[in-house]
C-alpha cells in the first residue's frame, strides 16, 4: 500500500513530465494522461477516464490545466489537484519566462523579425484551418440552432465588437433554456 | 494597482473560456490587446505563434507573457494565479458533483450552445491576426500597404495544412522560412 506522499511525489514528476513534453493543444496532454494514469499505472479505470476528460472540457480554462486538476483529484482529493496544477503550469512558465526576457532583442533582429512576419501568415493559416474543421463539424450535426447561435455569435464578435464574456454568458444561458425546454418537452 | 488589474484580467481569461485550444485565443486578445493595450497587434500575434511551439496552454503561456512584460516576475506569477483560479474551483466542484450523480443534461446542452459560438469567436481571432499579418499592425486596408509575400506563403501554408496534412508546427516554421528566403532573393533584408 503506497502512502498517500508517495503517491502525490510520483503524480508530482509524471505531470511535470507530461506538460513539459507536449506541444500542441489540450488534448494532447489529456490523451497522454490517459496513457500514463490508466494504461501503465491503472490508478484509474477506462471509463471514469472518459467522464474526468468530459469534465475537463466543460469546465471553463484550459484544458491541460483542466485535465491534470481532475485527475489530482480523483487520486488524492485537494492536495492531488493542487499538485498537479502547480506540476502543469511549472514548465510553462519557466520557457516562456526566458523566452520574454529575449522577446525584444529576439524582435529587433531583422532576419528574426522576417521569419516572425512569416509566422504570423503561417499561423494564420493553421487557425483558418482549425475553424474550417470545427466549423464544418458544428454544420454537419444538422442542428438549426447550433447553426444560428454560431452566425450570430460571428457577428456580434467580429462585426459588432461585442466583448466576448457575454457572447459566452448568452450562450451558457441558451443552453440552459434549450435543456430546460427539451426536457419539458420530453415529460409530455 | 497593476497587479489587480493583471490577476482581474486574466481571472475572466480563465472564467470565461471554454472548450480549450484556441477558445482562449479571442478572450486573450479582447482583454490584453483591445481593452488594455498591454500588447499590441503584432505582440500578441508573436505570443500565439510562440504558444504553438513551446508546451502549455495558451492562457497560461500569456499570463506569464503579459505578467513578465508589464509586471516582472510577479506580475507573472499574479496573471497565472488569476488564470487557473477559476478551473480550480470548478473542477473541484464538478468532480465532486460527478462522484454523487454522474449525469449532467444541463452541462451537456451548455456545452452543445457554447461550442458554436466558440467557433465563431476563433474565426473573428483569427480574421484579426491575419489583418494584422498582411496589412501590417496599421488598420488601414488597401492595396498599397498589402504585403503580397505573406497572402503567397498563407495560400501555400492552407495547401500544406488541408492537402498534405502537414504538423501545424513544421508548417509555421515553413512559413518563417519562406518569408526570409523571399526577402533575400527580392535583395530587401
Amino acid at each position: 500500500m503506497k502512502t498517500k506522499k508517495n503517491i502525490l511525489l510520483q503524480l508530482f514528476i509524471s505531470t511535470l513530465y507530461l506538460s513539459a513534453f507536449t506541444f500542441g493543444g489540450g488534448y494532447v496532454i489529456v490523451t497522454l494522461m490517459k496513457k500514463k494514469f490508466v494504461d501503465e499505472y491503472h490508478w484509474i479505470e477506462n471509463d471514469e477516464m472518459l467522464d474526468l476528460i468530459a469534465i475537463a472540457q466543460s469546465a471553463p480554462g484550459a484544458i491541460a490545466v483542466n485535465g491534470a486538476a481532475v485527475v489530482g483529484y480523483k487520486l488524492a482529493g485537494t492536495a492531488g489537484t493542487i499538485t498537479t496544477i502547480i506540476a502543469t503550469i511549472i514548465p510553462p512558465f519557466v520557457v516562456i519566462s526566458a523566452i520574454s526576457v529575449f522577446y525584444t532583442a529576439f524582435r529587433d533582429n531583422a532576419m528574426i523579425s522576417l521569419m516572425l512576419e512569416g509566422m504570423q501568415a503561417g499561423v494564420g493559416a493553421v487557425i483558418a484551418s482549425v475553424v474550417y474543421e470545427m466549423a464544418r463539424g458544428i454544420v454537419q450535426g444538422h442542428s438549426k440552432s447550433s447553426n444560428l447561435i454560431m452566425i450570430g455569435a460571428f457577428i456580434a464578435a467580429f462585426l459588432l465588437n461585442v466583448n466576448v464574456v457575454y457572447v459566452v454568458l448568452a450562450c451558457i444561458l441558451i443552453g440552459i433554456l434549450r435543456t430546460w425546454f427539451e426536457m419539458e418537452g420530453r415529460k409530455r | 494597482m497593476i497587479y489587480l488589474q493583471l490577476f482581474l484580467s486574466f481571472l475572466q481569461i480563465g472564467a470565461f473560456s471554454f472548450g480549450g485550444g484556441y477558445a482562449a485565443m479571442p478572450l486573450i486578445q479582447s482583454q490584453i490587446v483591445t481593452h488594455h493595450k498591454w500588447l499590441s497587434m503584432t505582440e500578441f500575434t508573436d505570443l500565439i505563434t510562440i504558444s504553438q511551439m513551446t508546451p502549455g496552454p495558451i492562457a497560461v503561456n500569456s499570463a506569464t507573457f503579459v505578467g513578465i512584460k508589464i509586471a516582472g516576475i510577479p506580475g507573472a506569477l499574479v496573471a497565472t494565479a488569476g488564470c487557473i483560479l477559476p478551473s480550480c474551483i470548478m473542477i473541484t466542484l464538478i468532480a465532486k458533483f460527478y462522484l454523487k450523480y454522474r449525469k449532467m443534461t444541463v452541462l451537456q446542452g451548455v456545452l452543445n450552445s457554447l461550442r458554436p459560438a466558440v467557433v465563431a469567436m476563433v474565426a473573428a481571432a483569427g480574421i484579426s491576426i491575419l489583418q494584422s499579418a498582411f496589412w501590417g499592425g496599421n488598420s488601414s486596408i488597401n492595396l498599397a500597404s498589402t504585403r503580397w509575400s505573406l497572402i503567397l506563403i498563407f495560400g501555400i501554408c492552407i495547401v500544406l495544412l488541408q492537402k498534405f496534412r502537414m504538423n501545424p508546427i513544421w508548417v509555421m516554421i515553413l512559413a518563417g522560412v519562406m518569408k526570409v528566403t523571399a526577402s533575400l532573393i527580392g535583395g530587401g533584408l
